[in-house]
């Protein structure tokens, strides 16, 4: 268990308002927790300074294992383990194994990459996460800033930010 | 957001909709108690699934001599249902993947239903062949596992076995796609929930926080699967038609019947969307979030590929004649004028006579023409199987074995109970998830909705006088925007072109929308475009740094915009802003005439 999270949050109305908010605690080089939004904001990643997923690393890793295990299972099979001669072909028919050669890699590469991608969330089936507001799942867009061990001075002036930067809301939470 | 949109295109969103009231109108669906339609349909739908559950019950107890096949046809209303279903299954992923790729708006008001329609639609295909092999209860010997004959493998030579393939792989990736798409919705049905609804959503929602990092990996995660399943989606039903076209039986041994077999899918697929769109969008009141609009692009759709799948006809029949193959000529001879004559006449006249109809973009946009014509090409793609299948099994190499197949009570009814199953999964999923995926809709919302594209888009900025309602700087705008060739395309009739350029220009969208893309709204802004030497991206640049009128620009220091431009990297660095503030001064006084003079003058803004 991760302990105890002092989170002080602004919610904004409008996603421009949250990237501008964004921008300027970045200019002001504070040390933002998460920013929570009903929608992929585009444009929010290379403010944030977040880097380009690597997802697709993954998908390809899990493609190409998918590609090998099927057409070395099927030349395996037709050439070691049990071949048989079908329509005077030869054991090891490269074309006829194309197709399911490509519909493993599509699988593994799918199943892969959807796995790796809840793993790496840390989301997954039953798994209750922390809501901050309700409403960030409908319309309120919220900047978050951890707070545990803050002074009160410091914590104030995050309250100033949020208020400045145009937020509608600000809270605090333990979660 | 990420793209300039052109003010002319059609808003995909209406009803002048928040974030908000998006949520209310999606979520909200599955709150409520069904309404008695919903039961009625249900019942009904549940009466045909229990049917055909008998059905199937029925061919399992007492083997396939309860269908009508015979030693000729071996293939007849199980494998047309199969295909036919599998076909219906083709749209949803399209949808969601391939118009993905193309980056096609419109498919954020149907691709949740249409995903949903393709598992279901699946589900039932899948049903047919295992049924049909006999021995339902020994189905699984279709799978490589480790057995204790030998181990002894399926033939991985086989196009049945490839479709064995293709099929699952379909099934499990639409399935995750789909899925992942519903998390972020379930977690906004999870977080409008109380008591024991609450925790179902949050189980079936898996924790979605709506954390920026997650989002971004959601979207990467969307885009790789669009990617594969793009491919993956051609591939079914090719392989499907493999099942065909690699045996040697007249009529089937044709090369072309991979990609007219892909484009009948996609038009069986998209009828079937429409046919159920149209029912959901009423009885849920979408009407705002699936529009004319969309239905008009699907009818497009189905023009196109309804076209491609009349030409495969056409180009069968003179192959079949050109080839000087006799036995080839009959089996094309037996489907037009042969005893299964009239499933001849209703494919060609549903699947390629009828849907000429949308050339005409009022009928396009007619839903009750648009509901009657789905409906027709449901029935025609079920002749064109009927006609591939059973008419050329018919009438095989020898007349002594030639064979008439009627179908049983038993295989009407399990084809009347996979509509049964599809209904009802398609009726309870439309109670437990939002039919349109929200956080897409609301993704779309400032550049579809209709406050902001269209016609009848009011602009933030509207009002202050910008002086720029002025005639003579009217051309400027257009001739400097990427946006002038779809503007043109979209109005093919030059004087309404000219009526909705004045129009849109005067409702002040244009900048509405440019401001909108790069994510930065004020109530004083003008459009900076307007000086020559800026496009979007340094307009953007510039308003980001503190400039965002002509006036502002106007006194601005030559230095100051040179900073702006050099920050922003070696791709603005080599514009020249020296005749920026002298244009803006211009413009800012209003000085149109004068500015648009001096302009044909400059060259890319600079003297």
């Amino acid at each position: 268990m991760k302990e105890n999270q002092e989170v002080l949050f602004g919610l904004y109305d409008d996603e421009t308002e949250l990237l501008e908010a964004v921008k300027q605690a970045k200019a002001e080089h504070l040390d933002i927790m998460d920013v929570y939004t009903p929608f992929p904001v585009h444009g929010l990643d290379p403010i944030l300074g977040l880097e380009e997923s690597r997802l697709h690393i993954a998908g390809f890793i899990f493609g190409a294992l998918g590609t090998l295990t099927a057409f070395l299972f099927m030349t395996w099979v037709f050439t070691r383990d049990w071949p048989v001669i079908f329509g005077g072909k030869p054991y090891w028919s490269v074309p006829a194994f194309i197709p399911i050669t490509f519909e493993l890699t599509v699988l593994f590469a799918a199943i892969g990459m959807v796995v790796t991608f809840y793993t790496i969330c840390g989301l997954g089936p039953g798994v209750t996460n922390p809501v901050l507001d309700e409403r960030i799942s409908d319309d309120k867009f919220c900047l978050a800033f951890q707070t545990n061990g803050a002074s009160n001075d410091s914590i104030n002036s995050l309250k100033g930010f949020l208020q400045r930067t145009g937020a509608s809301e600000v809270h605090q939470k333990v979660i | 957001m990420s793209a300039v949109v052109s003010p002319i295109r059609e808003p995909l969103i209406t009803g002048n909709k928040t974030y908000h009231q998006i949520t209310e109108d999606l979520c909200g669906p599955t709150e409520k108690a069904p309404n008695l339609a919903w039961i009625i349909a249900f019942i009904i739908s549940i009466a045909f699934l229990t049917f055909g559950v008998f059905c199937i019950a029925w061919t399992i107890w007492f083997g396939i001599g309860s269908w009508d096949l015979n030693r000729t046809i071996g293939w007849g209303w199980d494998i047309t249902n199969f295909v036919w279903w599998i076909g219906i299954g083709h749209a949803g992923t399209l949808i969601s993947a391939i118009l993905l790729l193309f980056r096609q708006k419109w498919r954020t008001g149907v691709n949740r239903a249409a995903e949903a329609m393709t598992i279901f639609a699946v589900l039932c295909a899948a049903l047919f062949p295992g049924i049909h092999v006999g021995r339902a209860w020994v189905v699984f010997y279709f799978f490589p596992y480790p057995n204790t004959r030998g181990p002894l493998w399926p033939n991985f030579n086989s196009p049945l076995l490839w479709d064995l393939f293709a099929i699952s792989t379909y099934f499990t990736v639409s399935l995750l796609f789909w899925y992942t798409g519903l998390v972020p919705d379930f977690a906004s049905v999870r977080d409008r929930a109380k008591g024991f609804r609450k925790k179902i959503y949050n189980f079936v929602s898996f924790g979605w926080t709506g954390s920026a990092k997650h989002w971004q990996r959601w979207e990467s995660l969307s885009l790789i699967l669009a990617g594969i399943a793009t491919p993956l989606v051609l591939s079914v039903h090719t392989i499907v038609s493999f099942d065909f076209a690699t045996s040697v039986i007249p009529g089937w041994h044709t090369t072309i019947f991979p990609p007219y077999f892909v484009a009948g899918a996609i038009f069986s697929g998209f009828a079937m969307v429409l046919t159920l769109m149209l029912i959901t969008r009423k009885i849920l009141n979408l009407e705002d979030y699936i529009t004319i609009a969309h239905i008009e692009s699907m009818n497009k759709i189905i023009l196109l590929t309804g076209t491609i799948v009349g030409v495969a006809y056409l180009t069968e029949l003179f192959i079949a004649w050109y080839s000087g193959y006799i036995y080839e000529q009959f089996a094309f001879y037996n489907r037009v004028f042969g005893p299964y004559w009239w499933s001849y006449v209703g494919m060609m006249s549903c699947n390629v006579l009828s849907p000429q109809i949308f050339w005409s973009k009022k009928m396009r946009r007619n839903i009750f023409v648009t509901f009657v014509m789905s409906i027709f090409i449901n029935i025609g793609m079920w002749f064109e199987r009927f006609v591939i299948i059973a008419t050329t099994l018919a009438r095989d190499y020898l007349p002594s074995s030639w064979s008439w197949y009627d179908p049983t009570w038993v295989e009407i009814g399990i084809y009347l109970g996979t509509m049964g199953i599809f209904f009802t999964l398609y009726l309870l999923f439309t109670r437990v998830a939002p039919v349109v995926a929200a956080a897409e809709v609301k993704s779309i919302l400032k550049t579809s909705g209709d406050q902001y594209a269209g016609k009848n888009a009011h602009s933030h900025g509207h009002g202050h006088g910008h002086g720029h309602h002025h005639e003579t700087t009217h051309k400027v705008e257009y001739d400097d925007t990427a946006d002038s060739a779809p503007l043109s395309a979209a109005t093919p009739m030059p004087e309404t072109k000219v009526e909705e350029v004045t129009e849109v220009v005067e409702e002040n969208t244009m900048e509405k929308v440019v401001e909108e893309s790069i994510g930065i709204i004020d109530d004083v802004e003008d459009d900076l475009k307007k000086i020559e030497g800026i496009g979007p991206k340094i307009e953007g640049l510039l308003k980001a740094g503190g400039f965002k009128t002509f006036a502002a620009l106007a006194g601005a220091d030559l230095d100051a915009i040179q900073k702006i431009l050099d920050d922003a990297g070696p791709r603005y660095r080599i514009h020249d802003p020296a005749t920026w503030s002298a244009q803006a001064k211009m413009a800012a006084e209003g000085r149109w005439e004068e500015l648009q003079k001096w302009q044909d003058e400059l060259d890319g803004g600079k003297e």
